[in-house]
């Protein structure tokens, strides 16, 4: 059910890479790499999906998986469905409390490896959605990386009782229901 | 199949995701093939030793295909029938949402994967020839706008129906079937789970066949009554098999029409009956099947023998005998045996949740079901008391859904 597209700014890489290589002015202590793969070429995600909602907030999961030779960030994620969106991640704050708040930095996916966004842990937080979002639906998401390339995914609409986390700064003890 | 040996037994006991991926990618190569690339795998330094049979739970059935999978499928030990009401909000489209989620749900689950937003997802792991085969009722069709094969609606009223609503009709069929009942309870739940919002239950029926290992595969199914019940089936994988199952009608091509009645076998009253007496209600002998004139499962009835004062072997009123049709009317059945907590001061509640498919049902299954009606001994013991008729659709392609030709 998921359906990727990449929209990348590979021509420019190469061509930032060709005229590096024709002036010969590369950075002094930059390991001479002959190419830096656009990360929005190495990232894709698996199995995403997205917990169905009527409206106000909702989330988005999957397994972003990093074939690269270099570590990449996602530093924001944008979609219709949703006007604002946040990298969130679960933490436990001072009272012991297992709570959710924007991750600093954004999400980082170790070179070859894996990041999984799941309930109660690393989540896609969608803060205002503009309508409902049913289930077996599909929602449409850009991850923009560190470098400005970017990766777009599909993810089907699921009904889910979980993903219940609270929601740091929100009032005491009540439940976002994302 | 031999049993492994124990050394070998002990090396598969932690098994790891990438032997549980290669059992599934392997299952329709063969057991020995796959044992074969596990030890190449795994202990390319030492003597492979004994084969080893690969474990049940990694057995997988492909989902994707021409036709759904769950009914050339060699029936499973365990299955689990789930009739389904669609809430009076779904429409074609949330149909085609519906369809699309518990097909994606269907494809991860038989092969062993956890659904998307599985709560259990090690559950999954162990789909051992899980299958899931969706049914359309009269009721889905017609919120589809699509054009019903006329024989999608209620059976005729048979005078021996004690018919129960609670075990009757419904729009929405999922037939879940595994050798494993864990594995069974957990796909039902995932997919009972996504289609909470857009149906409710009607009713569910639980069965079961022999465990996984009793008897070889392809021994004919035993029902509570003792019988041989399935011997006249044809073989999967036949023409005459794809000429009584299949359909090739507009979208339904590829596809099949099921029957489910769910009968009540008295077993106290059979109880009564002496073994001479059980033999000739259905025509064949109860140690193995045999037709009353002969001696092995399969050897053909011979309805004109005699007995020699001149009665029939097989009886006038005896169940083969009543039950055979011309030509077109066969039908193949996948039945499961039930057994439910007993009410009042009975000890049995018991029956056959018999499952036929067939491309007509009107022209294969009813004629067949007017002759038993009218007489067939067997009626002394059992009574129908659920009915449904569905609509199996074609199998799907990697990327489409179960309902696709019908819904888009």
């Amino acid at each position: 059910m998921n359906t990727t597209t990449r929209t990348l700014p590979r021509l420019a890489a190469v061509i930032a890479v060709s005229v590096l290589a024709l002036t010969g002015c590369a950075p002094e202590n930059a390991p001479v790499k002959t190419e830096t793969v656009p990360a929005g070429e190495v990232v894709t995600i698996d199995d995403a999906w997205v917990k169905s909602a009527d409206e106000g907030m909702s989330a988005a999961f999957g397994t972003l998986v990093n074939t690269g030779e270099d570590d990449v960030t996602v530093v924001s994620v944008a979609s219709e469905a949703s006007p604002m969106l946040e990298l969130h991640e679960t933490v436990e704050n001072e009272a012991g409390e297992m709570v959710m708040r924007e991750i600093e930095g954004g999400f980082v996916i170790p070179a070859g490896g894996k990041l999984a966004l799941e309930p109660g842990a690393n989540h896609i937080m969608m803060m205002d959605l503009t309508g409902p979002l049913a289930a077996g639906s599909d929602v449409t998401f850009t991850l923009t990386f560190a470098d400005d390339s970017t990766y777009e995914f599909s993810a089907p609409v699921k009904d889910y009782s979980g993903a219940n986390e609270n929601y740091e700064g929100g009032e005491e003890h009540e439940g976002m229901d994302h | 199949m031999t049993a492994p040996a124990e050394g070998a037994r002990s090396r598969r006991a932690g098994s790891t995701r990438r032997q549980f991926l290669l059992g599934g990618a392997v299952a329709g190569v063969g057991a020995v093939a796959a044992v074969g690339a596990d030890i190449a795998l795994n202990l390319p330094d030492t003597d492979p030793g004994p084969a080893v049979a690969p474990m049940n739970g990694d057995e997988t059935v492909p989902f994707f295909g021409v036709h759904q999978a769950g009914i050339d499928t060699a029936a499973q030990a365990h299955g689990i029938f789930v009739g389904l009401d669609l809430h009076d909000d779904v429409d074609r489209e949330a149909l085609t949402r519906l369809l699309r989620i518990l097909s994606d749900d269907a494809a991860r689950l038989t092969q062993g994967l956890p659904a998307l937003a599985d709560s259990e997802p090690e559950l999954a792991l162990s789909p051992a020839r899980l299958t899931v085969t969706f049914g359309f009722g009269p009721g889905l069709v017609q919120r589809a706008e699509g054009v019903a094969p006329p024989w999608l609606a209620p059976l005729p009223a048979f005078g021996v129906d004690r018919l129960r609503p609670e075990f009757s009709d419904g729009d929405l069929l999922l037939q879940i079937a595994g050798d494993d009942p864990l594995t069974v309870a957990h796909a039902t739940r995932m997919l009972l789970k996504d289609a909470r919002g857009f149906a409710s239950i009607r009713w569910t029926q639980q069965g079961f066949r022999r465990a996984y290992g009793t008897e070889r595969p392809g021994t004919t199914m035993r029902n509570l009554f003792g019988q041989v019940d399935g011997t006249t089936n044809p073989e999967p994988g036949t023409a005459d098999f794809d000429r009584v199952v299949w359909t090739d009608r507009g979208w339904l091509a590829g596809g099949t029409g099921a029957v489910i009645r769910r009968i009540r076998m008295d077993l106290d009253k059979w109880d009564r009956l002496d073994r001479s007496g059980r033999d000739a209600s259905v025509g064949r002998t109860l140690s193995n099947g045999a037709p009353l004139t002969g001696s092995e499962e399969f050897d053909e009835p011979d309805f004109d023998a005699t007995t020699a004062i001149g009665f029939p072997v097989i009886p006038p009123f005896a169940h083969i005998r009543r039950a055979r049709g011309e030509g077109r009317e066969r039908i193949f059945r996948r039945a499961y045996n039930y057994d439910e907590r007993p009410a009042g001061g009975d000890v049995s509640e018991s029956g056959l949740i018999f499952v036929s498919f067939q491309a007509d049902i009107e022209r294969q299954f009813v004629p067949m079901q007017r002759r038993l009606d009218e007489l067939d001994l067997l009626n002394e013991w059992t009574v129908p008391i659920g009915s449904a008729v569905f609509a199996i659709p074609p199998g799907c392609a990697e990327g489409g859904f179960v309902g696709d030709t019908l819904l888009t």
